[in-house]
């Protein structure tokens, strides 16, 4: 479903008119060579609109992709692509300093692999490939510049619930790219996002508003069960498989959610929501994933163990 | 009335759900988003019977939470007071696909079922579901049906439709589970629009039937 205008495939959006003869340099290009699987632009999203239906959206793991932006010497909320589970290629028609984080995954410039620093300048022409990650499944690539799009409603943010926002990356789309913008002189060794690798994560929670719905043993089983991510997961929730709580059906009118909200349909499995979640839900929230931790959450693949510790 | 201490429920670091205990949603949310501290809140969301409250930072939720009972307070005195917010007509076509079947399984007349749904006035209770889907308060008891068994997977917008208690003007694109009665060239969402919305909870809606 959608309710944007944005129009699909190639789509140039410079800021600038094309020169004239000898009016300066053409207008720079990023250039899809290979969308991947889940390649969406974001940016820090459309928050202060729940009440009018309308998700907050922005990237599933918000502080890997601050760090790329700042790497970038860009402002935190410059658009730039949310790439899931690595696939993607890209080139761009003047040189420029691109930085990857988040999930960290194989870098190529022209098929050499590059080492694992989260910067590199790309020169005019070369094509970077991110493949899949090693650990975590959301990588962040940020332009110097920032990538240009549409805002619908104040953000390019991709909302894949509602469909609002820039429309989802394809191979051979085409973005035009803001001014260049001098990089921050940060230790590249100290720049590095917080995955989760190997083992389960652990994500810190706080209870309620619905809490007190839940029996004692539900209570329990929440906090030592060893979760599962399933394979129901994307950039609206992630449901949890294990031991189902025992609540059933409850009878509760639409309430309005937070990013990081623990509701339990009556299946008993729960499902923790993420960035384009839905602004009202009717199921019961037993807690709500700290700020802090959210993040890693939105990092989870299918299979990884996930354990939910209360804070108080 | 139920003590103050309990109407406040944690919502994460930084949020809190107010249950609004008889009070309308609307109205506390109203009331809420004119204090002079609301510039520090990210979302005040009212639902059926709550209003969520999202502060932009989770520092002072104590002291938040304090503001949100003095409003409470002051929302129970001005219980009585005017309903609020402005009222809409929209004219609206009576001719959708499920004007028969409704009619039928209701025992009326396709007309009859039209001229019910028109004379009321409805309330915007809340958005959501969709960007722009605002649930209009106030179906006659003799015009509730519950959902259709299957959504259908796309509805355009300025459908008329109602479900339960409720009726609502599709925002477009959406998939749609509601009885279509009608359709409306009004359009009440429009995302290049500033605001988008032309509806607000609180409004006051009436349909007005036009021939085709």
């Amino acid at each position: 479903m959608t309710v944007t205008s944005a129009a699909p495939g190639r789509r140039v959006l410079p800021r600038h008119r094309p020169p004239g003869p000898g009016a300066g340099p053409e207008p720079a290009v990023l250039t899809v060579v290979e969308a991947g699987a889940a390649t969406s632009v974001q940016d820090l999203g459309r928050p202060g609109m729940a009440h009018l239906g309308v998700p907050a959206s922005g990237p599933a793991d918000r502080r890997s992709f601050r760090l790329a932006n700042r790497l970038a010497g860009n402002p935190e909320n410059t658009p730039a692509l949310e790439v899931t589970l690595g696939g993607l290629a890209i080139t761009l028609s003047s040189t420029r300093h691109v930085a990857v984080t988040g999930a960290p995954a194989p870098l190529a410039v022209d098929g050499v692999p590059v080492d694992g620093a989260p910067r590199l300048r790309l020169r005019a022409g070369s094509v970077l490939t991110i493949g899949r990650p090693w650990a975590g499944c959301r990588s962040y690539l940020a332009v110097s510049g920032g990538i240009e799009a549409d805002r619908v409603l104040g953000s390019a943010s991709r909302d894949s619930l509602t469909g609002l926002g820039t429309a989802p990356v394809r191979t051979g789309a085409e973005y035009g790219l803001g001014p260049v913008r001098p990089v921050p002189a940060i230790p590249l060794e100290l720049a590095f996002s917080v995955v989760p690798s190997g083992g389960p994560v652990t994500v810190r929670f706080r209870w309620g508003p619905r809490h007190e719905l839940f029996d004692a043993a539900d209570r329990h089983r929440l906090t030592t069960t060893p979760w599962q991510i399933s394979a129901q997961c994307d950039r609206v929730g992630a449901r949890l498989t294990g031991p189902p709580l025992a609540i059933g059906s409850v009878d509760l009118p639409s309430e309005g959610t937070v990013r990081g909200a623990i509701q339990v349909p009556p299946s008993g499995e729960p499902i923790v929501f993420l960035a384009d979640h839905p602004v009202t839900g009717g199921y019961p929230v037993i807690g709500v994933v700290t700020d802090a931790d959210i993040d890693l959450v939105g990092q989870t693949l299918p299979g990884d163990g996930l354990r939910l510790a209360p804070v108080h | 009335m139920t003590p103050a201490e309990t109407i406040l429920r944690r919502a994460g670091d930084r949020g809190w759900l107010i249950e609004c205990a008889g009070l309308r949603p609307a109205e506390v949310a109203t009331s809420i988003r004119a204090q002079p501290w609301a510039s520090g809140l990210r979302e005040v969301v009212p639902a059926a019977t709550t209003v969520l409250v999202v502060a932009e930072t989770a520092t002072g939720m104590g002291k938040l939470a304090a503001g949100l009972r003095t409003v409470l307070d002051q929302s129970g005195a001005h219980r009585a007071g005017p309903p609020p917010g402005r009222r809409i007509v929209i004219p609206v076509r009576y001719d959708g696909p499920d004007l028969p079947e409704v009619a039928e399984r209701l025992g009326l007349a396709p007309g009859e079922v039209a001229r019910r749904h028109g004379a009321r006035e409805y309330r915007v209770g809340f958005f959501g579901f969709a960007p722009g889907f605002a649930y209009l308060d106030g179906v006659p008891e003799s015009l509730r049906l519950p959902r259709l068994s299957s959504p259908r997977p796309r509805v355009a917008a300025g459908v008329v439709a109602i479900a339960g208690n409720q009726t609502v003007v599709y925002p477009g694109g959406t998939p749609g589970g509601w009885h279509q009665i009608g359709v409306t060239t009004t359009r009440l969402w429009d995302v290049t629009a500033d605001p988008p919305n032309r509806l607000a909870i609180g409004d006051r809606v009436v349909f007005e039937a036009v021939t085709p």
